[in-house]
């Protein structure tokens, strides 16, 4: 009895249950057939809303306000870096992916200057400066289907035992996450910022290096990020981030963490991705257009948050 | 004992004056954006010319003001892009073709509104969250609607929008009338007070014996209305419609209330700033930018810059407003 309860009680325990059901309710209608394929599928696809889903969370953890909107802007502009750095070659992969941390971390540190020296509220200051990387993505990569290296699309798309490796590799690093979230001074300072800045700061938490490292990480992730998706749909455009803005905030407060900041949940993140992935593949076995799956998509999302109810005033 | 009153009065001067300049931002960056237009291009200055450029103002004034009811609730609508859209799919569809089903939708959607508003209040829940998933819900009813570009704004609501009347160009008209009907509504009513303070101090407003459930459902019913509008003007501008035409008013509209002058906590909001704030936005976004002979692919970035100049300059004004 306690012991369910103390299941129960973990807020990340319902984004994997709500994943379970989906994923029966698929298999139940195609009669048992595909389960594990469906698995393998999604488990590659929420590996990319994880590394996004990852910064996000950081950053929303950070307090009321505070979002990264220039994630899918920033996914465009580093697969393009990503691709044009690899040129092809595979040789030169490392160099690209170097190459995508770092215009990633560029944009982390331009909204960070923006939220901090002009005191912008973050939701416009990363949106503005998303503009801007857009603008930009669109006169460097104009008109070019940049393909990757053959070696790095195929480590994108590599499997072992019908797991893809990237899902391992994603999963350790949520891990990484998970205890920096909890046990080191950084993750602690976040949370500490999150449940009131004020109180942060006479406790002597160095607030802004915190905020700034904070929304570098979430920078650098999203470059990844493009990095990785320009592996695995070999080729790199200016719109392949657009989902990720959406996607990048739903698996955050789905899976458990406050939107209000100050309580992150880092299984929530891999759960709600999960969730949401299974839940577009289950649509499409059930083969309903693309306007009926954006509205049980959406009446699902409300649902879920409905059911698991907001935060409760006393603490 | 002069002699210490005079520092006091002198600063207390000096902070009104802050306050009028803060409060005369949006008008001042609206100013400045249409002295750049005038300074490349005079012959734009005229009726026809504000006509051509503010084409668009009036659906993204409306749109913004519907935000700004939203975030009045210390709330975020991240749906009312799409939801813009859908009113644009229903008008150009079944309100000319079965209008007592279009108007009934149209109704129903404010219902929707309000229901949103009070399953947030109820539920405590995250209205960024609830919306997002909202916004999903529009989309696709809107493209299971209209799969394809099309349909046709009914006759009376296109020559609504395209009306001439002397002297001022229609949209300058149209924007005052909606800045002043939200000023009136908000500002002025005692009711509006109530939904203000529903964002500045829900408690109070409790204690006070107010039901805050009626107070949010209220804010929510008035996005959908201005919502419901901002799709019409819309389609009878751009006579046909698409299921995606409404995706930039979301941040267009978040953008517009900032740049007005609202915040988003504390229920401190402008109707006036946010027409102001949106009619900024429909200028810096093409017009000025085209006068300006910017390379279309720097036209966002530029539109980026404009929002950051603009609110650093904001900032700058009330940080010395906060420090004397």
């Amino acid at each position: 009895m306690s012991a369910a309860n103390a299941i129960l009680g973990r807020p990340w325990i319902w984004s994997f249950l709500g994943a379970g059901v989906v994923w029966l309710a698929a298999i139940a209608f195609t009669g048992g057939y595909g389960g594990g394929g469906m698995l393998t599928a999604a488990l590659s696809l929420a590996v990319f809303m994880v590394v996004v889903g990852v910064g996000q969370m950081f950053v929303i953890t950070l307090g009321p306000g505070n979002v990264d909107l220039s994630l899918p802007a920033n996914i465009g502009l580093a697969s393009a870096v990503a691709m044009k750095t690899m040129a092809g070659d595979d040789r030169l992969v490392v160099l690209g992916l170097a190459a995508a941390l770092l215009s990633g971390l560029a944009v982390g540190v331009a909204n960070y200057l923006l939220i901090w020296a002009l005191r912008i509220p973050p939701i416009i200051a990363t949106m503005s400066a998303s503009f801007i990387i857009q603008s930009v993505d669109i006169s460097y990569g104009r008109g070019l289907q940049i393909k990757p290296p053959p070696g790095f699309a195929d480590f994108a798309n590599i499997q072992l035992l019908g797991i893809p490796l990237l899902a391992i590799l994603t999963a350790l690093f949520a891990w990484g996450a998970h205890v920096a979230l909890h046990r080191t001074v950084w993750g602690r300072s976040v949370t500490a910022i999150g449940q009131n800045i004020h109180a942060a700061r006479l406790a002597g938490i160095k607030v802004e290096p915190a905020r700034f490292a904070t929304y570098a990480l979430c920078g650098m992730l999203g470059g990844l990020n493009g990095a990785l998706l320009a592996g695995y749909f070999r080729g790199a455009n200016v719109d392949i981030g657009n989902e990720y803005l959406l996607a990048s905030i739903a698996v955050v407060v789905i899976g458990g963490t406050s939107v209000s900041g100050g309580k992150a949940n880092l299984p929530g993140v891999w759960g709600a991705a999960l969730f949401l992935v299974l839940l577009l593949t289950m649509l499409n076995t059930f083969g309903v257009s693309a306007g009926v799956r954006l509205v049980a998509t959406g009446l699902i999302i409300v649902a879920v948050i409905t059911a698991a109810g907001g935060e409760r005033e006393a603490r | 004992m002069t002699a210490p009153a005079a520092p006091a009065a002198w600063s207390a001067g000096g902070t009104d004056v802050r306050r009028a300049l803060r409060a005369a931002l949006p008008a001042l960056s609206l100013a400045l954006v249409v002295a750049a237009i005038a300074w490349l291009n005079p012959r734009a200055i005229s009726y026809f010319g504000f006509t051509l450029m503010l084409n668009l103002a009036i659906p993204i004034a409306l749109a913004t003001m519907a935000q700004m009811f939203v975030i009045a609730g210390n709330d975020l609508d991240l749906s009312i892009g799409p939801f813009v859209g859908f009113v644009c799919c229903v008008s150009a569809t079944w309100l000319r073709d079965e209008p007592w089903l279009g108007a009934l939708t149209l109704v129903g959607c404010i219902a929707i509104y309000a229901a949103l508003g009070a399953l947030i209040y109820w539920r405590n829940l995250p209205s960024i969250v609830v919306t997002l998933g909202m916004s999903f819900v529009w989309q696709g009813l809107a493209i299971l609607l209209l799969p394809k570009p099309g349909g046709k704004a009914p006759v009376w609501l296109q020559a609504a929008m395209g009306v001439k009347p002397p002297f001022a160009p229609f949209p300058i008209l149209a924007a005052a009338l909606i800045a002043a009907v939200g000023w009136y509504g908000l500002m002025r009513t005692s009711y509006g007070a109530i939904l203000r303070g529903a964002g500045g101090n829900a408690l109070a407003i409790r204690r006070a014996g107010w039901s805050l459930l009626n107070a949010k459902a209220s804010l929510f019913a008035l996005a959908g209305l201005f919502g419901v509008l901002s799709g019409m003007a819309l389609v009878g501008i751009t006579t046909s419609a698409d299921a995606n035409i409404g995706n930039g008013y979301t941040l267009l509209s978040i953008a517009g209330v900032i740049l007005g002058g609202g915040e988003f906590v504390g229920g401190k909001v402008s109707p006036i700033g946010a027409v102001l704030g949106a009619l900024t936005m429909a200028m810096a976004a093409s017009p000025l930018l085209t006068f300006m002979r910017i390379p279309p692919d720097w036209q966002v970035a530029a539109n980026g810059a404009i929002l950051i100049i603009v609110l650093a300059a904001r900032v700058l004004i009330s940080r010395s407003e906060a420090q004397p």
